[in-house]
């Protein structure tokens, strides 16, 4: 049973360590995504126009192959975790651009009227009246950008030892032990499961102003926006 | 304090050459159909649109002339279903403009908890978060949020129009005494012609297009419509709404007609004597029972009795209220009590006829002394003046 856990010297890490590396290259790219989706779904808003376009350009990245990124990427970053990281944080944008734009257009246009009205200036308005209320959907983006970035991370098997858990799986095959396969897969998933969580989690402990029970309907006349963003985002 | 000369083109022309001058420290009510550009003329005003002739000037300063933030901190600004933010509490919501000018928390907090008292919110709700109020509170809280920085002016853009009748009315009352205590200078945009005359100290009257049809106090507004458009936009039954405006105060109300429910048969004999068709018996706090025929008096069973609808409160209800008892008294005499609901005497549709006529005599003599110095904003009410006095 024992063999479940006993990882092969050629990956040069313990199980533990492979746990690290792999949320350490499903995560940083979703940040480094937010960071990068924050502005541009934010010039989205201001300009109509280029959102469409935008949107376009997401799409085709997610398209092209993560081989295809590393042939390319492995000339100026060679075989690094950087690597890995550059392509999953571009993927990202295909979820976080789309849900933060739909999350900032939905807050409702009295409450920026109001803003703007008691004396916001565009910066303060967004930063401290869209922002926080765009939260819970935004927070929804991050979960299916997280969640797909943690399953893809295994596809740094491809340039050697970047894969992280995902290089059990080359090794199962290589080795003939299945039991590795099942090591990744299910470690995978439990990662998967326990930081979508936890960003729940986050997003109840920022989002104090929300309904808490999802079974009381919010009082007749006014749609909860919150929920309405959410559909936006589903869409 | 204001005098405005504005126009809008936007691709059409929202608001066309409009000058009005609005009083200070009252309620003017800016009313008309959608479309009209009356949110256009209110947004103008703290610069939410910018006019494109015309200048707007604020206490004799030109509002272009000071930092459009600065001037929206000076300028409290109430919206159709309040535009709260959600994702703060109620205490912060209305501490927004007094944190933006720098105020201290401690100060702005107190300050909230003195305006949640001052416009009738539980002072439990400080911390609570929007989603946990009814409509009718969440207004409440965006007129506090308005009132928060105490600004001398304060725009409300159809405030109340997203709530109930009942809850509306409530508002507009609330409104009309934090008013009385503070005396804002308020600019308050409606479609509905009825608050427009229930609130407004001055009423201006906007078609579509952009083009001012009238600027005048209510009570002129419906007895003299500058035009069919106005007249139409006010509706019907003008007369009869007009009558709000006049007070219940000088009527003569008799006090023959009434006896105790107690009275022997001389005293109701000497009643009687009076002509009245009817007598209004009372019972022994002087509350009214109801109608009787002098004739089956005493002693008539409490359910022989006419009912006698409602009574009014004399001197402080309208003429219209007046009225509007003695119509739906089967007897066609209004019944007249004091605040505690003590008969104080009884009136007749045609004694408030009368007075009517002497309110309109007393109202047109009025006008005729004060013509002269009021000539702003009314271009064209001069023909529809001139009938009246005629008839």
């Amino acid at each position: 049973m024992s063999g479940f856990f006993d990882i092969p010297s050629d990956l040069q890490a313990s199980y533990v360590e492979l746990i690290g590396l792999h949320l350490r290259e499903a995560l940083l790219p979703v940040l480094a995504g937010l960071l990068l989706a924050l502005p541009i779904a934010q010039l989205c808003v201001r300009l109509r126009w280029l959102y469409p376009p935008v949107l376009w350009v997401t799409t085709v990245i997610y398209a092209i192959p993560s081989l295809a990124f590393f042939v390319v990427l492995i000339d100026y970053t060679g075989q690094t975790e950087l690597t890995v990281m550059i392509p999953l944080t571009l993927y990202s944008l295909v979820v976080l651009v789309p849900a933060i734009v739909d999350a900032v257009r939905s807050v409702p246009q009295e409450t920026l009227a109001a803003a703007t009205a008691m004396g916001f200036g565009p910066v303060r308005r967004y930063v401290q009246v869209q922002l926080p209320i765009a939260v819970p959907a935004i927070v929804a983006g991050l979960r299916v950008a997280t969640v797909s970035s943690i399953s893809l991370v295994s596809v740094g098997t491809l340039i050697g030892n970047q894969g992280a858990l995902g290089n059990l799986l080359a090794d199962a095959m290589f080795y003939h032990r299945p039991e590795l396969a099942v090591t990744s897969v299910v470690t995978t998933a439990v990662l998967a499961i326990l930081v979508d969580a936890l960003l729940v989690l986050v997003r109840v402990l920022l989002t104090p102003w929300m309904p808490r029970r999802s079974h009381t309907k919010p009082k007749a006349g006014q749609p909860d926006p919150a929920a309405l963003a959410l559909e936006d985002t589903a869409r | 304090m204001d005098s405005v000369t504005k126009r809008y083109p936007d691709g059409t022309v929202a608001v066309d050459r409009l000058s009005l001058e609005i009083p200070d420290r009252s309620i003017t009510v800016l009313v008309g159909p959608s479309g009209c550009g009356k949110t256009t003329t209110l947004r103008m005003i703290n610069r939410m649109v910018e006019p494109s002739e015309g200048t707007i000037l604020v206490d004799g300063v030109d509002i272009q002339k000071q930092p459009v933030n600065t001037l929206r901190r000076s300028m409290g600004y109430v919206i159709q279903n309040a535009g709260l933010f959600q994702h703060r509490t109620i205490a912060d919501n209305i501490a927004t403009v007094p944190r933006l000018l720098g105020w201290s928390k401690q100060k702005a907090r107190a300050r909230a908890e003195e305006l949640m008292e001052r416009v009738g919110l539980d002072a439990s709700l400080a911390k609570r978060y929007p989603y946990q109020l009814s409509g009718g509170q969440q207004q409440r809280v965006g007129v506090a949020r308005a009132l928060a920085a105490d600004p001398p002016v304060l725009l409300m853009d159809e405030p109340f129009s997203a709530v109930d009748p009942v809850v509306r009315k409530g508002l507009q009352e609330e409104l009309l005494r934090i008013q009385g205590e503070l005396g804002k200078t308020i600019i308050f945009v409606t479609h509905d012609i009825d608050e427009a005359i229930r609130l407004g100290t001055k009423v201006a009257v906007m078609r579509t297009g952009g083009h001012l049809a009238q600027f005048a106090e209510p009570a002129e507004l419906l007895s003299d419509p500058a035009d069919a458009f106005v007249e139409d936009f006010l509706g019907e039954g003008r007369g009869i709404r007009r009558l709000s405006f006049f007070p219940s105060e000088g009527l003569d109300l008799l006090t023959d007609p009434v006896v105790a429910v107690d009275a022997t048969a001389e005293q109701i004999a000497a009643r009687g004597a009076s002509g009245a068709p009817y007598l209004l018996v009372t019972d022994g706090d002087g509350k009214p029972l109801g109608w009787s025929e002098p004739g089956s008096l005493p002693g008539a069973a409490p359910e022989e009795l006419l009912a006698y609808g409602r009574p009014f409160v004399a001197g402080q209800d309208s003429l219209r209220v007046a009225l509007d008892c003695a119509v739906l008294s089967p007897t066609g005499w209004a019944v007249a009590v004091d605040g505690t609901g003590k008969v104080v005497g009884v009136v007749s549709q045609e004694t408030i006829g009368e007075a009517i006529r002497g309110a309109h005599a007393a109202g047109r003599t009025a006008e005729a002394t004060g013509r002269q110095d009021d000539s702003t904003g009314r271009p064209e009410d001069s023909t529809g003046r001139k009938a009246d006095v005629a008839g």
